[in-house]
């Protein structure tokens, strides 16, 4: 069992460099065809100063932590029984190519369900700009199948 | 053409659409350019020995392609909040069908905001996604 002392355990923030070329490679595998999304002279036009972060792009920022594995090792969790069970996303303000974000991650709780055949780990993350602005708040739920 | 909250309905569709069915292609992009380098979504040798028989696609692609459902939809500076629950996996060769309709409009944070719910379901009609948006209207 994953133990719940982790409840409340946060990770030392870390900062990503949103870049451009991530953007366009992200708009082309998942099919993003508006060229608000790769274009730059698109977005300034939309009213944005330059290429948008889309909209669950931020989780893939959160991924580029130093450590992608830090969170799994800490709480013994075993990738190859995993499954991502819910994402969610509250949005304060737009961020774009250019900005450096910093990701502050917490461990919100944990508990499981079927006799411990299934664990929950939630996950809950802020998300700033270089201007110190909120950006948005993550929470994401993994799941661990033990049975 | 820009919607607005008057014009708005509970019950309304935003325009739907479905993807091509997803290649492994797909599924290399998505990992290279996601930074989601789990093999399960890439590598068959992987994914047999894990017992689960081949690669399937990452949920997070397919929030990706209700994302885009959303903000075909609306600028997407007016979302407030998106969420989805992964239902079930979704396989090599599914074709996504992204869809979303009005539940609710409300007051919020000095906004007027309407809530959509939103779902993805395969080529033969099993959800794999279920989620909500917030989106603010003026």
């Amino acid at each position: 069992m994953i133990d719940k002392k982790y409840i409340g355990h946060t990770q030392p923030a870390f900062t990503v460099a949103v870049e451009a070329s991530r953007l366009r490679f992200f708009a082309k595998a998942t099919g993003q065809q508006d060229p608000v999304y790769s274009i730059d002279s698109a977005a300034r036009d939309a009213g944005h100063p330059t290429l948008p972060v889309p909209p669950t792009f931020l989780f893939c920022l959160e991924m580029e932590s130093p450590d992608p594995a830090a969170l799994r090792n800490l709480l013994g969790l075993d990738y190859r029984r995993l499954l991502h069970g819910e994402q969610r996303f509250v949005y304060h303000r737009m961020a774009y190519a250019g900005d450096q974000l910093t990701f502050e991650q917490r461990i919100e709780d944990i508990y499981d369900k079927k006799g411990g055949a299934l664990e929950f780990v939630v996950r809950a993350t802020r998300v700033t700009n270089q201007r110190g602005e909120h950006v948005a708040d993550l929470k994401g739920v993994t799941v661990m199948r033990n049975a | 053409m820009t919607i607005s909250y008057d014009q708005i309905r509970v019950g309304d569709a935003l325009p739907a659409f479905e993807t091509e069915p997803i290649a492994r292609l797909t599924l290399a992009l998505y990992c290279g350019a996601s930074g989601d380098h789990n093999p399960i979504h890439v590598d068959t040798d992987f994914a047999k020995a894990a017992g689960v028989g081949d690669v399937f696609a990452h949920g997070m692609l397919s929030m990706a392609y209700l994302g885009r459902l959303l903000t075909n939809w609306v600028p997407q500076s007016a979302l407030r909040e998106y969420g989805v629950r992964f239902v079930a996996i979704t396989q090599v060769g599914a074709k996504v069908r992204c869809e979303g309709r009005v539940t609710e409009k409300f007051e919020q944070d000095g906004e007027r905001r309407v809530r959509v719910e939103l779902s993805t379901t395969d080529q033969n009609g099993q959800t794999k996604l279920s989620g909500d948006a917030v989106v603010a209207l003026s």
